[in-house]
């Protein structure tokens, strides 16, 4: 789950780049970004819940 | 255009302001110590000292090269039709720079300073855990290679800089006072330390609570937000006149805009936490002042005061609740709030330029040859340039930042062994007590 939540930060930023580059018009690039963006929180989430404490080393 | 030399008195003005800078590294300094336990006072004030010291020291062998100035040399590719400016060709050891008074001068002592600035953010969020020698070689990773590289993309006109000139997307991402380069950077890089960490022992429990471990000493933490505030104006001033263009005279409103974005952060904090639990909250307020003077950083040469003070007010509450929220949600093990302040407070400090900057002046992070003076005013799509930004930080600066950490870890583990922990990293680490001659805990200093 680390790992794929790392990937997945990396994915929403290649997202972002691609949609600098590909798209000419501002809605379009716009989209893209936020779409991009949400994958990283995605991401992100996924990497917060890989890092919570294991129950067994609680107690 | 920054590149070229600077009016005398500008020149001038800007060393004045450089010279403040290490106050904040100082203030942080003794915030994390206020903040951390007193069995390991003396660890991380030697740690932060440390930590200039490396982060100086690479950054003049390396980082410099990677990190470059606009208008020098540096690498581009071509993508999409377009020129992307990815990194510096400066050779390393300062060898090309010429110690004239030109901005390219100024920057290296400044960059100093912020690197060093920036590798203090991790330390908060690893007391009382992290082994000396593991938090400078994380620190020479920051300032050798994560900070300069993300670095020269905002202030060297790299490709994020470029953003305006090349797509329209206003000018391009902006950031006077470093909120990204410096606070977001270190945030994410703090968040990576309590990650590769873990949390102190105790600090979760089986049965779901997680009892506070209170800082040791308030009096140090409430100073250090003093002399923040005083690292911070300098910090604020010198970036608005090296990375954008600005005059000395701005100074004047980036330091009112700097005081009262750190107020309100610290009133609001102080607010929240009394209407919650009864009184206020000394260390959440002080961590709602460096949320408040964080947030301030992008936009203090953009925006008037009473939009200063907003800003610091939202500061003031999304650091609070961010600070609850990683701390029994997240599990994410902090003592020094780093997380919330830098990372959250300077993610909010990028967006806030978008929502509130207004540009009554040419904005030069790319050099003025570049962008015509008819982009005074208001130029559409700063707020995509904004986000690329933030995606930038969240997308690449966080996964490579850990990436890195996790490799360091490997070879060299950065945790203190749990007797380490529970004698306190002074004895442990240093062979001696912060505060030998005031034993209130005798477990904390056992002889060795």
């Amino acid at each position: 789950m680390k790992v794929v939540g790392f990937l997945m930060l990396l994915a929403g930023w290649f997202l972002v780049l691609a949609a600098i580059v590909l798209f000419p018009s501002q809605a379009f690039r716009g989209a893209f970004v936020l779409s991009g963006i949400a994958v990283e929180i995605l991401g992100l989430v996924l990497a917060f819940r890989s890092h919570l404490v294991p129950r067994e080393e609680k107690g | 255009m920054p590149a070229s030399k600077l009016a005398d008195a500008t020149a001038v003005a800007c060393l004045f302001f450089i010279f403040l800078v290490p106050l904040a590294a100082a203030g942080l300094a003794i915030m994390n110590v206020g903040l951390g336990r007193s069995r390991s006072a003396g660890h991380m004030m030697m740690a932060s000292l440390c930590s200039l010291a490396v982060a100086a020291l690479a950054y003049f062998v390396c980082g410099f090269g990677w990190q470059g100035y606009i208008g020098r040399p540096a690498h581009e590719m071509l993508l999409g039709g377009k020129s992307w400016n990815w990194i510096a060709a400066e050779p390393f050891f300062f060898r090309r720079l010429d110690f004239n008074g030109s901005a390219s001068s100024l920057v290296a002592p400044f960059q100093i300073f912020c690197v060093g600035l920036a590798s203090l953010i991790p330390l908060g969020s690893g007391a009382d855990r992290w082994r000396l020698r593991a938090s400078c070689l994380s620190t020479a990773v920051l300032a050798a290679f994560t900070y300069p590289l993300f670095a020269h993309w905002v202030w060297g006109g790299g490709w994020l800089a470029q953003l305006g000139v090349n797509y329209g997307l206003g000018r391009g991402f902006l950031d006077a006072g470093g909120a990204s380069t410096i606070q977001v950077v270190g945030g994410l890089s703090a968040l990576s330390a309590t990650w590769i960490l873990g949390p102190r022992r105790g600090k979760y429990s089986g049965d779901g609570m997680a009892p506070a471990i209170p800082g040791h000493n308030g009096v140090l933490v409430l100073f250090g937000c003093v002399l923040a505030l005083v690292g911070w104006m300098g910090l604020n001033s010198a970036g608005a006149i090296l990375f954008t263009g600005g005059e000395a005279s701005g100074a004047a409103l980036i330091v009112i805009n700097t005081m009262l974005a750190a107020s309100a952060s610290a009133l609001a904090a102080a607010f929240i936490t009394k209407v919650r639990f009864g009184k206020p909250d000394a260390s959440l307020t002080s961590n709602g002042w460096i949320g408040g003077l964080v947030a301030s950083s992008a936009s203090c040469a953009f925006v008037s005061p009473a939009e200063a003070v907003v800003i610091g007010s939202i500061a003031g509450v999304l650091v609070t609740f961010s600070i609850e929220w990683l701390e029994l949600r997240m599990e994410v093990d902090d003592p020094g709030g780093a997380v919330s302040v830098h990372a959250v407070g300077g993610i909010w400090s990028i967006l806030a330029l978008c929502v509130f900057g207004h540009f009554l002046r040419p904005v030069s992070n790319v050099g003025l040859d570049s962008l015509p003076e008819a982009m005074i005013g208001t130029v559409s799509g700063q707020w995509l340039a904004q986000l690329i930004g933030v995606a930038t930080l969240l997308g690449f600066v966080l996964p490579v930042t850990y990436g890195l950490n996790r490799l360091l870890n490997r070879f060299y583990p950065f945790r203190v062994s749990v007797e380490g922990e529970r004698q306190g990293m002074d004895l442990h680490e240093l062979g001696a007590g912060a505060y030998p001659e005031y034993v209130t805990h005798t477990d904390e200093f056992l002889p060795r």
